[in-house]
């Protein structure tokens, strides 16, 4: 294990020498950012290396007018609304899902099935289902809505704010202002759409797109293949986790989607609009659309005063850089959702704030 | 969080499962990965199996898991 983690590490330093400007790399996935941390890969990186924390976290990316929209439900008398647990923190106008748990009508769940279970238990209610995540989430909320359809259970609906990861990417890249060479690709949504799908980035941007698992070995070792890929000026798609990604992916949890929903355009948090990058129930599952059955629109995002975290996820800023990091946002008493999620880069840094802060 | 969660299936109806993951049992849906059969190992992400996945990987990916939920100090993970 050593002699690989050294090996990498080797063959990585020889590739940044012989670049000899500065790099930077960006990861889209929660959990690379919290291994990173956990591991203290950054700091047996070559200097002129530097990694980004990209919007790889769900809660991180989800815009502002989504969450008002889910606590705006969240005070209606006949409304339960069922969400995974890391979205019942995030700070909206006025509260969170948290304080609104207080008057029993928002519950955790660890699936959209336990969503769908609420539903058959409390018929006199209209269960919302709070469907956040990316690719790797989105077919299990797909399978909930077809029972639901099967079923008749017509007091169940979801507000989707699913996204994709591919898009995002590609609106990254298309800023003006990016400066991001590769990007290590996330392990368990490539699970669900293969790492085939990163092929656009590779071929329409020039950029090395490597999947990678979650241990520092992987990790290491993933970044060790970006810094040949960019030394060599050769950006290739690669998978270093073939145990359980492969290039098509889990094509019946894909058909799942597309048998559900379409992609649509969607405010991202900090990116703002993505073409076709949120996924919104088809027609013929209109009746289990949150968005059509309680007739929401949601407003405008409102990032809330002096949050930086739009520019945190564009790999723009690194957290300690924001005015509110450490002072008035915490994660005890989050102001950004970066800070709230413990995956979020924010919570990250909060946590191994002792880490030299490199620019 | 798209943390996926390797378990083995130790009961299996249509596409109801009981999975067990080092002594934890708790209930998961194949149906987004339908060849998935009896004894298989399996990641688990919120809720269904969506891939199979190998021994070794299983059991590095539970000791990942066991050092971020150190690292994590809120409850009910999951969601990404």
């Amino acid at each position: 294990m050593l002699d690989r983690i050294k090996k990498a590490q080797e063959a990585m330093a020889a590739a940044c020498e012989s670049l000899g400007r500065q790099i930077n790399i960006m990861e889209v996935c929660g959990t690379h950012t919290v291994s990173i941390f956990r591991n203290g890969i950054r700091s047996v990186l070559p200097l002129n290396l530097k990694l980004l924390s990209g919007p790889g976290c769900p809660v991180c990316v989800t815009d502002q007018g989504y969450i008002d929209a889910v606590l705006e439900l969240a005070d209606r008398e006949d409304c339960l609304i069922a969400t995974y647990g890391d979205m019942i923190r995030v700070p909206g106008k006025n509260d969170s899902l948290e304080t609104k748990q207080a008057k029993a009508n928002v519950k955790v769940v660890l699936s959209s099935e336990d969503a769908l279970q609420l539903a058959k238990d409390n018929p006199d209610k209209t269960v919302v289902f709070v469907a956040v995540g990316f690719e790797t989430t989105a077919p299990a909320t797909a399978v909930a809505v077809k029972e639901a359809a099967d079923e008749s259970i017509d007091n169940f609906c979801i507000l989707s704010g699913h996204k994709l990861v591919v898009p995002a990417m590609r609106a990254l890249l298309s800023s003006k202002n990016n400066h991001i060479d590769a990007f290590l690709c996330p392990g368990h949504v490539s699970v669900i759409i293969g790492y085939g799908a990163f092929a656009e980035i590779t071929r329409d941007f020039h950029r090395p797109c490597v999947v990678a698992g979650f241990e520092a070995v992987q990790i290491i070792e993933g970044l060790s293949e970006i810094c040949r890929q960019l030394s060599t000026d050769a950006p290739e798609l690669k998978s270093m986790y073939p145990a359980v990604v492969t290039e098509k992916g889990n094509v019946a949890a894909q058909k799942m989607i597309g048998e559900c929903f379409e992609p649509v355009d969607g405010d991202w948090r900090g990116l703002g609009a993505i073409p076709n990058s949120t996924l919104k129930l088809r027609g013929k599952y209109d009746r289990f659309d949150a968005f059509k059955r309680f007739s929401i629109r949601p407003s405008a995002s409102e990032e809330r005063k002096g949050c930086r975290c739009g520019d945190v996820l564009c790999g723009l800023i690194d957290p300690p850089e924001c005015q509110l990091f450490g002072r008035s946002c915490t994660p005890q008493d989050p102001i950004g959702p970066c800070m709230v999620s413990s995956e979020g880069a924010c919570a990250a840094w909060f946590k191994y704030g002792q880490e030299k802060i490199r620019t | 969080m798209c943390l996926a969660v390797p378990a083995r299936i130790v009961e299996l109806e249509e596409d109801r499962a009981v999975v067990d993951a080092l002594g934890n049992r708790w209930k998961a849906k194949t149906t987004l990965l339908p060849e998935a059969k009896l004894g298989d190992l399996v990641l688990i992400h919120a809720g269904f199996a969506i891939s199979l996945v190998d021994e070794e990987e299983a059991k590095k990916t539970w000791q990942l898991i066991a050092e971020i939920s150190e690292f994590d100090d809120t409850p009910n993970k999951l969601s990404g």
